[in-house]
């Protein structure tokens, strides 16, 4: 095994990175030991954090994530237990107790050495919670950012795992007088093969408990791993084929009473007057019709009839300046903002302008894309019971900590007074981070006017027209080439800084870029959704170098691997998607193909879209080849299974994603006018998961979601000889005679 | 009064004769396992089987099941599991897994109904909506599903083995 050393330890860590041995040597016994106070007992004590060993030799893995769909709950634990040398089979995964012990301080120290010590956006609106100051920000269970894996796994189950073993191995060689380096582990036993002996961890944990964890465990090599890089069947999927699995939705605490909800349509405005009170009380079933600032409420004895009496309200809400907004007026402000706002520096390197001024010929584009809403499976609820001795709250969430700070604000109790039970999510996505769920606090005022449990449920139309949304954005872009034809100059002014910070960088070689952003901000909510910025910025930034292609009359694979000289991972994974495509080869009559790349969230992903049209000139996706690189694979299958599901994702925002502004409000409702990828429009995916050697592990949540769009749209222009300049394509019909390149106006 | 027979067990109830099956199954009898997604039969996580046809419950009202056999995920196998959960264990389907226990639900009635049917006039067949993109696996454990049943591999599943239709006569 090689040791780890501290540099090694804190390799990407080298901002706060001292801190992150620091604390890890200064934080940890005090969590350790108060973990081990509440949680544990003398007969099964926590040796780490996020383990506990029992005597019958039963290995416990607390994961500090939400399961939403991305196996964490398998690929998180299997880390832990691949470093301790533990038996999978005894091996038993649980969700963290929401519990201060638990916040799970190393995710965010990775977010921030990751992203240069700033605090993702996700995670600033919870500093404004009274309860919860800068220092305790650390105190979240955050799932998000495809960082489950990267930091939770890779730093933290994996130095816990490693620890915990390094312990068991000197209390067994404590009891046997034998030097620790002649023993051995595997499958939650210690071995000596000297004399053949052999005991379990279980009977190893009281005496190990005792001992000081290793400042430094020793981490496996790659080659050493044993559980790491196989697909294990994943722990939640038997409870998700029989019904059995328990969302927030499926809370059913005794005498639980059900509260429908209309909020006020135009974001920002509030409840000026329930006009039929009385004869909403008047019909079956109904406790009570409840007034928020912004939302009515009726709370009813079964949901149904909850939901039919909110149908019958007759309510006002008052006014807002926003309500003349439409999706035009913001596009229309936007281009306003482009022209006169004030323009802040994103990367500005070398002399765009210049180049720019000199160029005999400059390329422009626009392009914009609209609002998105996340459209969860499951839609938003919370279900929770007051009562005299703390609040007991039910809730699928992306983070159960920052939650428990919310009920608590809006309760005005002290956190350790509310009982968060977590539950499944049926899809997070960034919806159900708690700075993007506007549910929680309303089921906490709703439930505070009962004794009995009651359960907040959002119908489908408030979860699409009450989101926190995607952005609209705009785009500009100049670029041009020197008499080589070497692309000299790359100008991109845009709408709207977001996480990831570096989500409008390209990876392409350009001696001058100006990449400048202004802000101007709408009344719409934005919340961060799966991909956050990437989503929208890998369209602009991959169908603009596709248009640069064209322009050269270069290949657009060949035109961006001569523009990627230093960069091998991405050379790579686009080398090995358009292998794997056919791409150059001829394609059957009425097929193209399209193919972008992004680097986002510690892995680099390149797709290619193949495509036809049908009768009716709708783009049909018949093919997508993905080769994602994101260093090293803990888990294949899953790691196949995120990818599909990231390209869907894409898919179904590129096709039909779409949420307008009318009057101030959300146009759309449901599923008929917010349409999604179904079955039959699913396309043949094929997945090529590549590794990096000695490259941090990466996420993979999120990465296959940002290029899809660009890679369909970059195909229809190869079929069609339209630019796609705005989204989603549902917006146009094809002519599959390709035609002079041009945008269709919008 | 309103009688329900859900998996084979019959229950009066008190409601509401336009009370949609969903919000009977859900509210009234405490039975989770199916779905609310959207209340417009737009994304069948709501798929109950009515007398072995699916059925989307949210917009189907109690007064037009009475007397038929209902079957939702709870009572799909009378015990173990079926070979379409099966193959949704093996194939590794589920993500969030909100929505499977209406596609098992849409998937089970039709194989048992569609014994011949080509993959796309299953593809189409199948409407419901999985929001974490599951289609490729779902595709690839239909797909496996028609070849056991065809080659006889495993042991065709038979409707009036259920219990809910046992229970039907
Ligand atoms: S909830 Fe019934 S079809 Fe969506
Ligand atoms: S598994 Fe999440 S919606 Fe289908």
């Amino acid at each position: 095994m090689t040791s780890i050393s501290r540099r090694g330890f804190l390799v990407g860590a080298t901002v706060v990175g001292g801190g992150l041995l620091m604390g890890y040597a200064a934080t940890r016994p005090s969590r350790h030991q108060q973990a081990n106070e509440q949680f544990g007992s003398p007969e099964s004590p926590f040796l780490t954090t996020w383990l506990r060993i029992d005597q019958d030799n039963t290995v416990t893995i607390y994961v500090p994530h939400s399961e939403m769909g991305q196996g964490v709950l398998t690929s998180v634990p299997m880390m832990a237990a691949d470093e301790l040398d533990a038996d999978w089979d005894l091996v038993n995964v649980e969700q963290a107790p929401v519990d201060d012990q638990f916040a799970n301080g190393v995710l965010v120290k990775g977010f921030a050495t990751s992203m240069g010590v700033t605090i993702p956006s996700f995670l600033n609106r919870m500093a404004d919670y009274a309860t919860l100051k800068a220092a305790q920000i650390m105190n979240m269970q955050i799932t998000g950012g495809s960082s489950s894996v990267r930091f939770t796994g890779e730093i933290g189950m994996r130095t816990a795992g490693a620890a915990a073993r390094q312990m068991l191995v000197e209390s067994a060689a404590a009891q046997w007088g034998v030097p620790a380096a002649e023993l051995e582990t595997a499958n939650s036993f210690v071995m000596h093969s000297g004399s053949g002996r052999r005991i379990s961890y279980g009977e190893l944990a009281t005496t190990a408990s005792q001992l000081e964890p290793p400042r430094a465990p020793v981490l496996k090599r790659p080659d050493q791993f044993t559980l790491m890089g196989r697909s294990i069947p994943r722990t939640d999927i038997p409870a998700k084929v029989d019904g059995t699995a328990q969302f927030g939705i499926d809370a059913q605490p005794e005498n639980m009473l059900y509260a429908a909800v209309l909020n006020a349509p135009v974001f920002g405005a509030t409840l000026a007057a329930v006009n039929n009170k009385a004869a909403i009380m008047q019909r079956r079933g109904i406790q009570a019709v409840v007034e928020l600032e912004d939302a009515v409420a009726v709370v009813a004895d079964n949901y149904w009839r909850a939901s039919q009496a909110v149908q019958a309200l007759d309510v006002s809400f008052a006014g807002t300046e926003y309500d003349q907004s439409t999706s035009d007026s913001i596009f229309a402000g936007y281009e306003v903002a482009l022209d006169n706002e004030e323009r802040h520096d994103d990367v500005v390197e070398g002399d765009a302008d210049t180049a720019l001024s000199d160029a005999s010929n400059v390329i422009t584009a626009s392009y914009r894309v609209p609002y998105l809403a996340h459209a969860a499976m499951e839609p938003m609820n919370c279900t929770v019971h007051v009562t005299d001795n703390g609040i007991d709250v039910w809730t699928g969430t992306q983070d159960n900590l920052g939650i428990r700070g919310q009920v608590a604000g809006v309760a005005e109790v002290d956190e350790n007074q509310v009982r968060v039970h977590a539950c499944y999510l049926g899809g997070g996505f960034g919806r159900r981070l708690p700075t993007s769920t506007n549910t929680i606090e309303q089921a906490t005022r709703i439930a505070m006017q009962f004794d009995v449990p009651v359960q907040t449920l959002w119908s489908r139309e408030e979860d699409t027209r009450q989101d926190y949304y995607r952005p609209a954005v705009t785009s500009r872009f100049r670029a041009s080439f020197d008499s080589n034809g070497n692309l000299n100059a790359w100008e991109n002014i845009y709408i709207g800084k977001n996480e990831p910070a570096e989500a409008a960088h390209i990876s392409y070689g350009v001696p001058n870029k100006n990449i400048r952003y202004v802000e101007s901000p709408t009344h719409v909510p934005f919340g961060a959704w799966r991909s956050v910025a990437h989503s929208q910025h890998t369209f602009f930034l991959e169908s603009f170098t596709d248009e640069l292609a064209w322009q050269q009359q270069m290949d657009p694979l060949a035109f961006r691997l001569s523009l990627l000289a230093d960069k091998p991972r991405h050379r790579r994974v686009l080398q090995e998607a358009a292998d794997r495509a056919g791409w150059g080869q001829p394609l059957p009559e009425g097929r193209a193909q399209g193919i972008a790349l992004q680097e986002c969230f510690g892995s680099v992903v390149a797709q290619v879209a193949e495509i036809s049209l049908r009768d009716d000139g709708s783009v049909k996706v018949e093919k997508v080849v993905c080769a994602l690189d994101c260093g090293r694979v803990v888990h294949p299958d899953n790691a196949a299974s995120q990818v599909e599901s990231g390209i869907i994702y894409g898919l179904t925002a590129a096709l039909y994603g779409q949420i307008s502004i009318e009057d101030g409000k959300v146009k759309e409702s449901n599923f008929h006018d917010y349409e999604m990828v179904r079955l039959s429009e699913t396309p043949d995916i094929e997945s090529i998961l590549l590794e990096s050697p000695g490259a941090p592990v990466g996420g993979l949540g999120e990465p296959a979601t940002p290029p899809i769009a660009a890679a369909v749209s970059n195909a229809v222009f190869a079929l069609t000889g339209q630019r796609i300049r705005e989204l989603p394509l549902k917006r146009y019909q094809f002519l599959p005679t390709p035609q002079e390149d041009g945008a269709r106006s919008a | 009064m309103i009688e329900l027979t859900v998996n084979g067990e019959t229950r009066r109830l008190d409601i509401e004769s336009d009370m949609p099956l969903l919000w009977a199954l859900r509210n009234e009898l405490g039975l989770t396992g199916t779905k609310f997604g959207c209340g417009i039969a737009a994304c069948g996580a709501c798929t109950v089987q009515v007398n072995g046809n699916a059925m989307r419950s949210c917009v189907t009202p109690v007064s037009a099941v009475q007397g038929q056999s209902i079957t939702t995920i709870e009572g799909l196998s009378a015990e173990g599991l079926t070979d379409v959960q099966q193959a949704w264990i093996e194939h590794q389907i589920p993500q969030c897994g909100y929505c499977q226990s209406g596609m098992i639900m849409a998937v089970s009635a039709h194989l048992d109904n569609n014994d011949s049917s080509s993959a796309d006039e299953t593809a189409r067949a199948i409407s419901n909506i999985c929001r974490c993109g599951t289609y490729p696996r779902i595709k690839r454990a239909i797909a496996s599903l028609q070849e056991q049943r065809r080659s006889g591999g495993v042991q065709q599943f038979d409707p009036a083995a259920t219990p809910a239709q046992e229970n039907n006569v």
